[in-house]
């Protein structure tokens, strides 16, 4: 029942805010849609705690302790975001002038992504998950595009048909799927169910799965981040308004890598050796590695951070590659810190960008004197991501790089020059970031829309010091489901 | 008796969906392309047709209606419309000559009935070797994306690459549960929609929908 409550509740915000998502109106309204949803995931968490693993609809719609773990990250991320927004959005119309048409579909957009992403956290059948991370695409073009400048569209256009080329990709796998799984379970909706598929997993056509495995990871991998067709992502993270840069690195990569763990699931059964295992830990490094290399050379802020994204995507889907329970806890916790510290990121850097109205590095320079609020938020968000200890992005690099040693030691090296190099282009851009001279004119803004960094900080602190009950039993379990 | 007549037809117009697939490819006139994504979708249609009649599925008839009516008729048309309107002309640009596309085309297929064929075993007899086909033609529109440099053509070659998704998902697979195919069929025309909007903006803004234009985000800028 409480499925069916959020989804319907998500899914009425996209017509309210087309109708009324203008001006001061539709930011109030977007930021109290986001609290019903918040409100509504700890309701869920609730009932998960009492009754285990919920479904709806025929099993249609399934909710387990990973979907849940990401549902809760979405949901505070999303009302972190709506509540970011109202200060940012609000300077960007002023700016661009934008008119009451523009305002709504900015609203009615950002909703739609939030629910479509939503749809494929809650969804058990592998066919909705893939129409719904399409969804999720679509709307985040017009986002992306929504400046209509020569560059945005130019982004866009890019993301629209680098990931639709990777979603064609998915789709085919997801056929392939359905190939290997009809002559199990029949034909019919139960055939695309995880939760059927899963139990019987062992015995699908294994060269059937292989080939659909591959499909998958490339395609939603585009989705994700994953080299090597992954130049859509800085340029979108870029062009778009730094709120919906917040919610495509913290969220819809998440989502994307989601759905790839949960074919992964399903391949290792029916293969029974390394295969899907080995896959994703040689994408990972690679886009590890490739991604801390670009981010060497930027000049851009909000593309450096993009690459920083790819670059911990790389390494979370490294985690879930070696697989076992201590590197798969890893890999959770490290794309919840990151969800967490990267949105932080991008909700202060956002700002910057507004006040210095550049987004080059050479134009922003010392905020630590200028603004101090703005100064510390931009600092420690950015030491939460470099994974600076106490926070937790910390303690999973260091279980990561620890499992690595273990299982594979022929990677570390390679992890830890992927890690050096991110750090080095990270750091070399704070210093004047924080502390440089001179930059151009600088308008002061209001600066109670940075409240959201600090509590998302403060949740990063937390977990890396105590990960609270029950997030700490449900993180341990994910490795049980993923097996 | 039936199968007997209706499994060659099948398979001839697997045939055919590659061989419309290799059109696509070689084609260098826009307003062409368009007409030859129809036909695609035209045989598309029938040979889901074809499925319904031979599994007996009344819900591959939906199907195959929403083919005929998306595939066939509304995306070309709409494609066609777009092209009138914003009064594109002239020919495809390619980044490599047609003749070695092509032949990269011939290699595309011999990858793909070799990736394919230890798994037509599992097939039943209806459907031997049209995994391969669907695989084929799904790297071909892939290829096609890669050597063009219009918006439209990449739009022609995408929507290529879904129709052989569906020809998988209909004739290897007999058909996806209904409920898939609708959001897929939804997924498909809001993005046509969006599509259309995109040229517009990328004509007012380029003056031209050639995507030469859009390599302005390069990495050392």
């Amino acid at each position: 029942m409480i499925l069916v409550g959020l989804l319907a509740w998500v899914v009425l915000g996209i017509p309210v805010l087309a109708l009324w998502g203008d001006g001061k109106r539709g930011r109030r309204l977007f930021i109290l849609i986001q609290v019903g949803v918040f409100l509504l995931a700890v309701a869920l968490a609730e009932r998960y705690l009492d009754l285990g693993t919920l479904t709806a609809f025929g099993a249609e719609l399934r909710v387990d302790v990973l979907s849940l773990i990401l549902i809760l990250l979405n949901s505070v991320v999303g009302l972190m975001t709506a509540w970011f927004s109202a200060s940012y959005w609000h300077t960007e119309v002023q700016r661009h002038d934008f008119g009451v048409a523009r305002q709504r579909l900015y609203h009615a957009m950002f909703q739609s992504f939030l629910a479509t992403m939503l749809l494929a956290l809650l969804s058990n059948n592998l066919g909705i998950l893939w129409v719904a991370l399409e969804g999720a695409t679509l709307s985040t073009v017009l986002l992306v595009s929504l400046q209509r400048s020569g560059e945005s569209l130019e982004a866009a256009w890019k993301y629209f048909i680098l990931c639709g080329v990777g979603l064609a990709m998915a789709l085919f796998g997801t056929v392939l799927l359905y190939f290997a799984a009809q002559p199990v379970l029949g034909s019919g909706a139960q055939a695309l169910l995880w939760s059927s598929l899963h139990q019987q997993a062992w015995r699908l056509n294994g060269t059937a799965m292989a080939i659909a495995f591959v499909f998958i990871l490339v395609g939603y991998g585009t989705k994700m981040g994953l080299a090597p067709l992954n130049n859509w992502l800085p340029d979108a993270h870029a062009a778009g308004p730094s709120t919906v840069s917040a919610a495509l690195s913290g969220l819809l990569l998440n989502v994307a890598l989601y759905a790839v763990l949960r074919f992964k699931s399903l391949a290792d059964a029916a293969l029974g050796g390394d295969f899907a295992a080995h896959l994703l830990m040689g994408f990972g490094l690679l886009s590890l590695l490739l991604a801390s290399l670009s981010m060497l050379r930027q000049h851009d802020v909000k593309r450096l951070f993009a690459y920083s994204s790819a670059e911990h995507m790389g390494l979370t889907t490294f985690a879930f590659g070696l697989g076992g329970p201590v590197a798969t806890f890893a890999g959770i916790l490290h794309l919840v810190g990151h969800s967490l510290a990267k949105s932080s990121v991008f909700f202060s850097v956002g700002r910057a960008t507004q006040e210095a109205r550049s987004r080059e590095l050479a134009d922003l320079r010392g905020f630590l004197n200028r603004r101090p609020v703005l100064g510390w938020s931009i600092l420690l968000s950015v030491l939460a991501i470099l994974g600076m200890p106490p926070g937790s992005l910390f303690l999973s690099e260091f279980l990561i790089l620890t499992v690595s040693l273990e299982k594979a030691w022929i990677t570390t090296p390679l992890l830890l020059l992927g890690l050096g190099m991110a750090f080095a282009a990270i750091f070399r851009a704070l210093l004047p970031l924080l502390y440089g001279e001179g930059g151009g004119p600088c308008s002061a803004l209001p600066l109670r829309g940075l409240t959201p960094v600090f509590l998302q900080l403060s949740l990063v602190l937390l977990m890396g010091i105590a990960i609270p009950y029950p997030l700490d039993p449900w993180m341990q379990a994910v490795a049980g489901v993923l097996s | 008796m039936t199968i007997a007549v209706l499994v060659p037809i099948l398979k001839f117009l697997a045939a055919w969906i590659l061989l419309l697939s290799f059109a696509l490819l070689a084609q260098r006139r826009l307003l062409s392309l368009t007409h030859l994504l129809a036909w695609q979708g035209g045989t598309l249609a029938l040979s889901t047709a074809l499925v319904a009649v031979l599994t007996g599925d009344g819900l591959l008839w939906v199907s195959a209606g929403l083919t005929l009516l998306l595939k066939a008729l509304l995306i070309p048309a709409i494609l066609h419309r777009l092209l009138r309107r914003l009064q594109v002309r002239g020919d495809v640009e390619m980044t490599l000559n047609a003749t070695s596309t092509q032949l990269l085309g011939i290699v595309v297929v011999v990858f793909a009935f070799a990736l394919a064929s230890p798994l037509a075993g599992s097939l039943p007899v209806a459907t031997h070797g049209m995994l391969g086909i669907a695989l084929a033609s799904f790297l071909i529109a892939f290829l096609m994306m890669i050597t063009r440099r219009k918006a439209v053509s990449q739009v022609v070659g995408f929507l290529a690459m879904d129709n052989a998704v569906f020809f998988a998902a209909t004739s290897a697979t007999l058909g996806m549960p209904l409920i898939v195919e609708l959001g897929v069929a939804l997924d498909a025309l809001i993005g046509l929609v969006i599509f259309g909007v995109f040229f517009f903006h990328i004509r007012e803004n380029f003056e031209s929908l050639d995507l030469h234009w859009l390599e302005r985000l390069r990495e050392d800028q």
